[in-house]
């Protein structure tokens, strides 16, 4: 045993931009996953000293102090208009915006769309768990019909709260995007592709095809008051019949 | 026949033992630590029967924060 723990017999470690920063974020997280997998994609890409990223407001505020590239915090839900701006300034930027389901699909809606719809070579990273994670559990735009939140402890009705936004579905329409899929990080296949998912999102960036937007379905096990094992069976058993994982779009011309 | 073999290292002070690994071990090698909390108040994980570990690298795939690195070696 003590000969094999050798560096180099090392298959798999922390990626190096992932710094030794202690993630505010609650055990079994699916931000901690997503962040790797950035920090993975922007190291094998070579676009250290390149990329960009826009933290929201949320959970996620804090990635700047995870994921050692430049950032920017913006206000919250306006990532998308600073990503705009950053990638026009700066061309040859990898530019991203990594944004909760509250900020880019409720306060951020019209910033996302229109970011989107106007071809911004940038690219989003929506990470969607159905919930107001970082204020408490609160109900969202994603919430799914008949799921109970803090502020729909009855589950959400359709007369009362109207129906979960499927920004995705919405993104795909629109013809500045090039790329637009819906991935998921509970097991290791899903890790896999969604990893090549933000790889081909951030080269479309780079290469300047067009917006992309990749959602996470995620799991938020403090507000929906689980485990993170059962929050991840409760994601597979649930958020896949509505959230539907794969490639809605991928214009590559 | 050469066969793999692997190991972990957690990174204790990291984890915060919400077990993902130990649902993504294909052999069932990873458990919390008995009575065990780590500096931030978190019971962690450790490494059972270890001979058995192929070095698959799934749990730390899975691991949010990134606490597993894993080693690997051919043996004969």
């Amino acid at each position: 045993m003590e000969n094999i723990i050798s560096p180099e017999n090392i298959v798999y470690e922390k990626p190096t931009l992932l710094n030794d920063a202690d993630m505010h974020y609650c055990p079994g997280c699916s931000h901690g996953v997503v962040h790797k997998l950035i920090a993975e994609v922007i190291e094998e890409m070579g676009m250290t000293e390149k990329a960009v990223g826009i933290s929201p407001v949320g959970c996620a505020v804090f990635a700047y102090k995870y994921i050692d590239i430049d950032w920017q915090e913006a206000a919250h839900g306006r990532a998308p208009a600073i990503a705009s701006a950053i990638k026009r300034l700066w061309p040859d930027r990898l530019v991203f915006t990594y944004q909760g389901d509250g900020d880019l699909a409720c306060i951020g809606t019209a910033e996302t769309i229109h970011a989107l719809n106007r071809g911004e070579n940038i690219a989003i990273i929506f990470i969607n768990n159905a919930i107001y994670g970082m204020t408490g559990g609160q109900m969202a735009p994603t919430t799914l019909m008949g799921m109970k939140t803090a502020t729909c402890p009855y589950g959400r009705q359709a007369d009362l709260h109207g129906y979960p936004l499927k920004i995705t579905e919405i993104a795909a329409q629109l013809e500045g995007t090039c790329y637009v899929t819906r991935q998921s990080v509970h097991s290791v296949a899903a890790i896999r592709k969604a990893k090549r998912a933000i790889r081909q999102a951030f080269e479309n960036s780079v290469n300047r095809r067009g917006s992309s937007l990749v959602e996470i379905v995620s799991t938020c096990s403090s507000g929906w008051k689980k485990t993170p094992v059962e929050a991840n069976k409760w994601m597979e058993e649930h958020m896949f019949d509505f959230y539907h994982v794969g490639d809605l779009k991928n214009n590559q011309d | 026949m050469a066969k793999m073999k692997g190991a972990i290292v957690v990174n204790t002070e990291r984890c915060k033992g919400c077990e993902l690994c130990a649902v993504a071990c294909p052999l069932d090698l990873i458990r919390l630590a008995d009575k065990m909390v780590n500096r931030r108040g978190y019971r962690y994980v450790e490494q059972v029967n270890s001979d058995a570990c192929t070095g698959c690298t799934s749990c730390a795939i899975v691991c949010p924060d990134g606490c597993i690195t894993v080693y690997r070696k051919k043996v004969e």
